[in-house]
């Protein structure tokens, strides 16, 4: 059985919410562990604040967001059409971030990173971003989350 | 949520909102530096009792407020936080900053 879904909205703050929901809704059929909604809540959240604070400069912007379902894995992808990275490469080194002014913590790629199961990020500056991940669910064992 | 924050002791307590993310954490950093300031406040403590997500915008208050308060020899704790919060903490490099509190645990300057 395959799924999908694709959301566009206006990259603003009060709608990283709604995105977080929309796709953890999406997902709901495959019977989802809490913590596999959590993680993919998360990497949902990180991507889109990238949208909202850096590529568009919390000016506003368009973010699409594209998910499939293939049996169990979701495939998910998060763009937008803002500025674009300069190094990707640095940009996901944890800590590092452009905007210590606003207290960003640089771990938003790390994050991703560590709460799917792959992390894909393109980028071409002034064109925009795009970050893929891809997560299996219904296939984590409760003991496997222990930290 | 503004009858949540409190002074007691010089203790800043922050009960945070259900969603620590990009929106609620600027003002959170905001009124509590506010508070900071105005109220003699030497140590801050996170109360994540009503909190079922978090973002890394949450790290970035926390160690915002740590770097505000710890040059005064002040400490950020971290109390009631569940353990999908107290993983991201850990992830970050948090936990060696703050004094986390376990449910059970009374606070304790030894702590962690």
């Amino acid at each position: 059985m395959e799924n999908k879904m694709k959301l566009e909205f206006e990259a603003l703050a009060e709608n990283e919410g709604f995105a977080r929901v929309a796709v953890a809704a999406f997902i709901t059929p495959l019977n989802p562990t809490m913590e596999e909604i959590s993680d993919v809540k998360t990497a949902v959240s990180e991507a889109v604040t990238n949208a909202v604070i850096h590529a568009y400069e919390e000016k506003g912007g368009t973010i699409v967001i594209r998910c499939s379902l293939e049996d169990s894995l979701l495939h998910m992808e998060i763009e937008d059409f803002g500025k674009g990275i300069a190094d990707v490469g640095q940009a996901m080194e944890p800590l590092f971030t452009t905007r210590p002014d606003l207290e960003r913590s640089g771990m938003g790629f790390a994050f991703m990173e560590a709460f799917m199961d792959s992390l894909e990020v393109e980028s071409v500056l002034r064109k925009g971003t795009c970050v893929t991940m891809e997560k299996k669910l219904g296939s984590v064992l409760w003991s496997d989350c222990e930290e | 949520m503004e009858e949540e924050w409190k002074v007691i002791d010089h203790y800043l307590m922050i009960r945070l909102p259900e969603e620590v993310d990009h929106r609620s954490c600027a003002e959170i950093s905001r009124r509590a530096d506010h508070m900071i300031m105005d109220q003699d406040v030497h140590h801050v403590v996170f109360d994540f009792s009503d909190t079922k997500f978090m973002d890394s915008s949450g790290i970035g208050v926390l160690a915002g407020r740590y770097r505000r308060i710890s040059c005064f020899g002040g400490k950020v704790y971290v109390i009631h936080a569940d353990r999908r919060i107290r993983r991201i903490l850990k992830m970050s490099g948090l936990t060696n900053l703050v004094e986390m509190i376990e449910a059970e645990e009374h606070v304790s300057a030894e702590g962690r």
